[in-house]
């Protein structure tokens, strides 16, 4: 295949690994990714065990795990309202709320619909004008732009049955709170790869300009991946922190201009509240106000009594980076992905997930 | 929701193209493609929950895997 074969390959790897293994720093160097995609790349290509001075850790980059339990609840208590279906990506459907899952309000008779994209639930809503189809939006900003074209869409379509649900989140902010915490000890980031594809280099300047740590954005091949641990160990050693594109062939500085004008024609930063991290400031998206109409809270009372995490699972440590997945006394005996007890077993992106799989 | 692989257009109508993904083809919309008009049958695409959020640049692929080879050697 191409564009992945050649970033397979096994002697440029290798070459990699060895040069990798010549900085010496007389301590273990830690980074972090914060996209689940990266996680699974690196568990799948088992490089933590041919890199014994870098310790690899998974940050809040699964989409569906920082979904809090209390949205999870709010969207539950949506799909319990009457006239209503639920448009959701795949992927939302197992995670557990308070006290029951999508799957579990499926079996009871709620209407969700599975959808690929944004515009499938467009489609839902002209096919059923007598019923509100809300759509469940979660996602960082790789996904916030394609919700954003299906506002726009409805808009132009003058679809009034069509609304969404906000969860999305933007990682920048996420980053920043994880290094204004120190909980974790950082010493660079492994940016995600399609996430700047839309943002650009800019948004992570502040890595290395406040906290002089090296950044590096890439792909999901192990090359890619190899390549940007070599870069932030070269900007360690020369004391030259920066974020630097080893992905060049997908993300540019500038990101992709299109796709931020659109996001931000119908959203605008607001707090979110995370799992594991908690409520930061401006790290989610909500509506503008002339897309109003669009907000599915506008219509339905979605207040819950009281939200909790599934009882014992380490999820929110874990997206913290404060824990590995086989930290979790359930990891693998009691919480595996037939038996999912917390969503980072449930997603496939999820550190739990890819931890069990390819651990 | 994310396919980390590049995709390839095998054609193009309206703003939607078909790609191909492990031998089966779908549908992905090219609204978020700042240079749409340009896109080719032929390209290779990056494609998130059924957009097309990026087009593959072969020259910077090409020049990434040449700094490699320069550098490893
Ligand atoms: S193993 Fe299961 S219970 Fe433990 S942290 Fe992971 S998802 Fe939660």
């Amino acid at each position: 295949m191409k564009y992945v074969d050649e970033f397979r390959d096994a002697t440029i790897a290798q070459k990699l690994i060895n040069r990798i293994q010549r900085f010496k720093f007389n301590r273990k160097v830690r980074f972090m990714e914060v996209c689940g995609s990266h996680t699974v790349a690196i568990y799948k290509s088992g490089m933590r065990n041919l890199l014994p001075d870098i310790d690899l850790i998974s940050g809040p980059g699964c989409p569906v795990c920082v979904t809090s339990a209390l949205d999870i609840d709010r969207t539950i208590q949506l799909t319990r309202m009457p006239d209503t279906i639920l448009a959701t990506f795949g992927d939302m459907i197992r995670v557990p709320g308070s006290s029951s899952s999508l799957q579990n309000e499926i079996s009871q008779g709620a209407e969700v619909k599975v959808v690929y994209s944004s515009y499938d639930a467009l489609k839902i809503a002209e096919d059923n004008p007598g019923k509100r189809v809300v759509f469940l939006a979660v996602g960082f900003e790789t996904t916030s732009p394609t919700i954003a074209a299906a506002i726009l869409q409805a808009e132009k379509k003058g679809l009034e049955n069509f609304s969404i649900l906000s969860y999305h989140k933007l990682i920048p902010p996420a980053m920043k709170a994880l290094l204004t915490g120190e909980q974790v000890h950082i010493d660079g980031f492994i940016c995600p790869g399609h996430v700047s594809v839309i943002i650009g280099s800019k948004p992570y300047e502040f890595i290395p300009q406040q906290y002089h740590l090296p950044a590096a954005i890439t792909g999901f091949e192990p090359v890619d991946i190899l390549h940007a641990l070599f870069m932030m160990m070269a900007q360690i050693k020369e004391n030259r922190p920066a974020v630097e594109i080893p992905y060049s062939r997908a993300v540019k500085p500038e990101g992709n201009p299109m796709a931020i004008q659109r996001l931000y024609e119908v959203f605008e930063p607001s707090e979110a509240k995370w799992r594991g991290l908690g409520v930061i400031a401006d790290s989610g998206l909500k509506l503008r106000r002339r897309f109003q109409k669009y907000d599915a809270t506008q219509y339905y009372d979605l207040s819950v009594a009281e939200s909790s995490d599934p009882p014992g699972c380490e999820c929110g440590s874990i997206l913290k980076g404060l824990k590995k997945p086989s930290e979790c006394p359930l990891f693998a005996s009691v919480c595996n992905p037939s038996r999912p007890i917390g969503p980072c077993m449930v997603s496939s992106e999820g550190s739990c997930a890819a931890a069990y799989k390819y651990g | 929701m994310c396919i980390g692989v590049p995709c390839q257009i095998v054609r193009i109508h309206d703003q939607m193209a078909t790609i191909e993904i492990g031998g089966t083809q779908r549908e992905v919309c090219l609204d978020l493609l700042i240079d749409e008009s340009e896109t080719r049958v032929g390209d290779f695409v990056i494609i998130h929950a059924g957009f097309a959020i990026q087009r593959i640049n072969a020259q910077e692929a090409e020049e990434t895997l040449q700094l490699l080879k320069e550098m490893m050697e």
